[in-house]
């Protein structure tokens, strides 16, 4: 058992050098052994992702405000289930339904969404279920 | 602690109305997704349902009174007057909607959810007994009002309308959270009866400065939503932005809800310091009643108007509230009562009027009306005497209790500046009347179409409410006193 109060801190300064040592020894070693190329693309702040320089008033297709709501839909589930978990034991079975009605909730957003055609991503994809509906029906 | 905590079945059926509103607001939500375009509006019947379910339950809540979970909400007579109150503008607003989504083209289910959403909100304000339970009531109320406002969304006065109701909103429900923070900085409890303990213990009092600082936080908060002056600049331009059929309900339902929290905080969590709030809240109400019966004189616009007569109503209710008296408790709620009737009933002739997309919106659109459909120029003709305060009008005891409050209170000066601008109030209603009686049908009129059913059974219900509250205002008198008598023993 640790005695004093340094001691009590030591393992935590044990962690910020661990973290410390893999974080610099990931940098170190890509930049050690990694293929450097030099070129306008590569050297952009974001490769792959958006320009960081232009008009700012830029039009975004809704989808992407559509994925964010929905993303914050599922985070929020996510995010009450961890206290929830944390005093699970102590809430029994009072606190098993009272969360399993919250997700049967959630879960009627989601059906929701679906339905809606919120996961479609793409327009022909949306046409595409309408007609087999229709086949269907 | 927590394990100990497994809420009794009793407490479940005091809010059950409010799962009831959420079952019914989900499984519209969940049915929309599959209906099929033409069937849209068995959502609204099944709205409808929900509502009379969830008014049926208020009552058998009733026979159960008490607090539940851990104090945060309380069932009395002031609790389920207010509930049921909120049903019914809900109620008559669907029913309303019915036939107005059906002109637009806009059946939707979600039109329908957001309403029973609202109206959970609302139910929640009304029962609430603790701060945060006030809020969370005022952010489930505002949050679907918001979407509301702007539910036509290819419609810009919509869209405008619902940033400036979302934007002045949020900006409120700011202040209203901040003095709860104040006020559990304080006291250290949200509940009210703890705070009123609090407070009123010489021992244990805060600094009066800073307890007043938190009073007054909060009455921002809850002024902005109720539209009383200063903070009544956003409603004019949402009034006028939204669907008629939202007006209805914006006016109506938050309002009451609002006004219903006010009087639970300032009559049992600060009651005692009323000496110190009532002198402002007087200011108020006269500011309020000013600004919104001479602001109203100047408009064309018949539903900023009446956005304007609405503001001066919530001035009228802030005199019986200064009152500080169990009968002001009583007449506020009779106020709201009326109010809630014959507003929504002008509002919903308005919107009927309009005609698509809101076109005639103008007094001199009004023109003729008495000629092309007598009953609806009549039934509107009986919204705008009650407004006025004619007798044998719900509008006339309304204000009748609150003067005489007022008068009891030894407000002389409040009644009679009060009574003196609702003089003036009178010349811009006439202005209504004139148009529809006096003058010639124009293009409006050209356009008219018959009355839809379900507007029809909005405007028949408000009629006969009005009148039963006007010719028989002992009908809902004694629960009124009542409930305030409980309110204040608190």
């Amino acid at each position: 058992m640790p005695t004093t109060y340094a001691e009590t801190y030591f393992p935590l300064l044990i962690q910020i050098l661990i973290a410390l040592a893999v974080a610099g020894g990931m940098i170190g070693a890509s930049a050690f052994v990694g293929r450097k190329i030099k070129d306008r693309v590569k050297n952009s702040p974001y490769e792959s992702g958006m320009e960081p320089v232009g008009n700012a008033r830029e039009r975004y297709s809704v989808k992407f405000y559509l994925v964010a709501m929905v993303f914050i839909l599922f985070d929020i589930e996510a995010i009450f289930l961890y206290p929830w978990a944390v005093v699970y034991r102590e809430l029994r079975l009072f606190g098993f339904f009272e969360m399993l009605l919250f997700i049967a909730l959630v879960l009627c957003g989601f059906f929701y969404i679906w339905k809606k055609g919120v996961l479609d991503w793409s327009t022909e994809a949306h046409g595409e279920r309408e007609q087999e509906n229709k086949r269907v029906a | 602690m927590i394990g100990n905590y497994v809420p009794h079945g009793v407490e479940y059926i005091r809010i059950l109305p409010e799962i009831l509103l959420c079952i019914f607001g989900i499984l519209i939500m969940v049915l929309e997704a599959v209906t099929a375009e033409g069937q849209k509006r068995m959502l609204g019947v099944l709205a409808l349902v929900g509502i009379v379910v969830a008014f049926a339950a208020n009552l058998y809540a009733y026979t159960v009174p008490g607090q539940a979970f851990q104090n945060v909400i309380t069932i009395d007579a002031f609790a389920t007057f207010f509930r049921g109150l909120v049903l019914v503008v809900g109620l008559l607003c669907v029913f309303a909607s019915l036939g107005y989504l059906r002109r637009q083209h806009a059946e939707s289910g979600e039109y329908y959810s957001l309403i029973l959403f609202s109206l959970i909100g609302q139910c929640i304000l009304s029962t609430a007994n603790e701060l945060i339970m006030v809020f969370i009531g005022l952010e489930i109320s505002s949050i679907a009002t918001y979407v509301l406002a702007g539910y036509f969304r290819d419609d810009r006065r919509n869209n405008e309308a619902a940033l400036k109701y979302f934007l002045l909103g949020s900006f409120a429900t700011a202040f209203l959270l901040y003095g709860i923070a104040w006020c559990y900085g304080l006291t250290g409890s949200t509940n009210l009866n703890e705070i009123h303990r609090v407070i009123s213990d010489p021992g244990l009092r805060p600094p009066v400065v800073l307890t007043g600082i938190a009073a007054a936080l909060i009455l921002i908060g809850l002024l902005f939503k109720v539209s009383a002056a200063p903070f009544q600049i956003w409603a004019p331009d949402v009034y006028q932005g939204a669907a008629s059929p939202v007006t209805a309900f914006l006016s109506a339902g938050p309002k009451a809800a609002a006004f219903a929290v006010l009087l639970r905080i300032f009559m049992t969590g600060f009651g005692s310091f009323s000496f110190r709030w009532a002198p402002l809240l007087w200011s108020i109400a006269l500011l309020t009643m000013i600004i919104g019966n001479f602001a109203a004189l100047t408009q064309s616009n018949v539903k900023r108007l009446m956005a304007y007569s609405s503001i001066a109503h919530a001035g009228y209710i802030l005199v019986a509230i200064t009152a500080d008296s169990q009968l002001g408790i009583a007449a506020v709620m009779f106020y709201l009562a009326a109010y809630a009737l014959m507003n929504i009933g002008a509002f919903v002739v308005i919107g009927h009027v309009a005609a698509k997309n809101e076109r005639y919106v103008r007094i001199e659109d009004l023109a003729g009306l008495a000629k092309r459909q007598p009953a609806t120029a009549a039934l509107f003709a009986l919204f705008v005497f009650s407004l006025i305060g004619v007798p044998l009008t719900g509008g006339f005891f309304a204000k009748f209790y609150v003067f005489r409050a007022a008068l009891e209170a030894h407000l002389v000066w409040l009644t009679v500046l009060g009574l003196a601008t609702s003089a003036v109030a009178a010349f811009y209603y006439l202005k209504i009347v004139v148009a529809m009686y006096m003058k010639e049908p124009g293009e409006s009129m050209a356009d008219l179409a018959p009355l839809s059913s379900g507007t029809r059974v909005a405007v028949w219900a408000a009629a006969l409410g009005t009148l039963i509250l006007g010719i028989f205002p002992s009908v809902l008198l004694p629960f009124l006193s009542y409930s305030a008598s409980m309110l204040g023993r608190q």
